[in-house]
């Protein structure tokens, strides 16, 4: 079962995804909902109000960060923001779950959000996708241990380290399935 | 890359889902918005219990007051131009406003058409009473739907009227066979593909979010519990006793509305809500709701 962090956002459109790929799914409101859930999804929203919310419940931070010890964790734009070692705003929270440092809102306000095709670059898989930058953050920093499996321009959108994934994008809007695949099965 | 999809709007509504956008008046107002976790904020030169009160004609704030919010938020920044008065949606636009709400609290400037909302970049919403209103709205290219409500009355009934109406002319849709979903596509004045995607699908295609009225964390939950994705305060946080903490438990509220014990927590810390309307006694001609159609 794939948890969805269900605080702010389009969590929802994250449980299509997960029954289209044939996953049982449960939103997670608490630290007590990341009990019984095998893998995790932060999706995209505002990531000052998910870190508000999430501050509401003292443990909720360590819950997060041990339950990233042992199952796979995906991010989308304001996830990866939350993922990020550092992001450099005094109102977002960073649980440093992957090595990278991030920039909120990068490509500017909404009139330069925009959909494009994106090349994968993962392990013996290569194949293109459509995706969705939505005042999207950029990854300005990519430490060591994290591997870059996509790229718009030069700049690293969507990275990988361990078993955790993060992207700049949405997949989701696009109905698109093929990175919670590679997060929650079997690669 | 394709920066002038439908999609592209619609997926900003989608990030703004489960989240408060609320009204604000300057800076200082802004930074208490986003502090208590507002996910966006509505920057208008006053909110609609003023504009109510003080009469004359309301139209799109300005410029400058709109780029102070900017700056000092990071969080997505809307702001209002009058039903039909594209040049304002243009000039909001070209601020590089994230979304333009074309709306009934400000004075109409055209009485038969509304701004045609395709050809902008920026995403739009619109406040609709019934399907037929949002559907019109969505067919001109409104990438959110809000109901109208009755803003600046503090005052929750006419919202609960719009949604539930909403709620169940989808419901009716869904049951309608295909000479009665030609014969909505007539009524409601929009394209049968538009009335055939609802029917099918049992929601609009675009995020439905609730305005107009909301003052407590009680009204957010009812307002969610009905169906509303996410909800606007206007004149709900900044006319009350303490913006500060009514905003926050108004976030609060909107992620956990379906948690009647979480809804009391939120409820406990509250001073006084605004004052309100009894809509019955809003003399017809000055309902915001009627305008626009």
């Amino acid at each position: 079962m794939i948890g969805v962090l269900a605080l702010q956002g389009n969590f929802f459109s994250h449980i299509q995804i997960l029954n289209k790929l044939g996953y049982d799914s449960k939103l997670v409101k608490s630290s007590k909902d990341l009990d019984d859930i095998d893998g995790l999804i932060i999706p995209g929203g505002e990531s000052t109000t998910m870190t508000k919310l999430i501050a509401r419940e003292d443990r909720f931070v360590k819950s997060i960060k041990s339950f990233s010890k042992k199952h796979p964790i995906l991010g989308t734009c304001a996830g990866l923001i939350l993922m990020s070692k550092n992001s450099f705003d005094d109102k977002v929270i960073n649980f440093g779950i992957i090595d990278i440092e991030s920039e909120r809102n990068a490509y500017g306000r909404q009139v330069h959000s925009f959909d494009t095709r994106l090349d994968l670059d993962y392990n013996s898989k290569k194949t293109s996708f459509m995706a969705s930058f939505i005042r999207a953050p950029k990854i300005s920093k990519v430490g060591k241990n994290v591997q870059v499996i996509c790229n718009h321009d030069g700049i690293p959108v969507a990275v990988k380290q361990g078993m955790h994934f993060a992207t700049t994008f949405h997949p989701e809007l696009q109905n698109e399935a093929l990175i919670h695949q590679l997060c929650f099965g079997d690669g | 890359m394709n920066k002038d999809t439908f999609k592209v709007k619609v997926g900003l509504a989608e990030m703004l889902k489960g989240g408060v956008i609320m009204d604000v008046t300057n800076v200082e107002q802004a930074k208490i918005a986003e502090e208590a976790g507002a996910v966006s904020v509505m920057a208008l030169e006053r909110i609609p219990a003023d504009i109510r009160a003080d009469g004359g004609v309301s139209r799109m704030s300005n410029p400058q007051m709109i780029k102070d919010i900017q700056a000092a938020v990071s969080i997505p920044v809307m702001a209002k131009c009058r039903i039909g008065h594209f040049a304002e949606a243009q000039v909001l636009e070209a601020l590089e406003v994230d979304f333009i709400d074309e709306s009934e609290v400000l004075t109409p400037a055209d009485e038969h058409a509304h701004v045609h909302k395709h050809p902008f970049k920026a995403p739009f919403v619109c406040g609709a009473r019934n399907l037929g209103e949002a559907l019109r709205r969505i067919n001109e290219g409104a990438a959110l739907i809000r109901t109208k409500g009755e803003a600046g009355s503090g005052n929750i009934v006419e919202a609960v009227r719009h949604m539930k109406m909403i709620v169940s002319e989808i419901q009716q849709l869904k049951n309608c066979n295909k000479k009665e979903l030609e014969n909505k596509s007539k009524e409601m004045r929009v394209p049968l593909d538009l009335i055939k995607s609802v029917s099918e699908n049992g929601k609009l295609p675009v995020p439905n979010f609730a305005a107009g009225g909301i003052a407590t964390p009680a009204d957010t939950s009812l307002m969610m519990q009905l169906g509303a994705e996410s909800v606007f305060v206007g004149s709900g946080i900044f006319k009350s006793d303490d913006p500060k903490e009514r905003a926050y438990a108004i976030v609060e509220a909107v992620t956990h509305f379906d948690n009647a014990k979480e809804i009391l927590n939120a409820s406990y810390k509250l001073k006084d809500a605004m004052k309100g309307l009894e809509i019955s006694e809003i003399p017809e001609d000055q309902l915001l709701q009627k305008r626009g159609d």
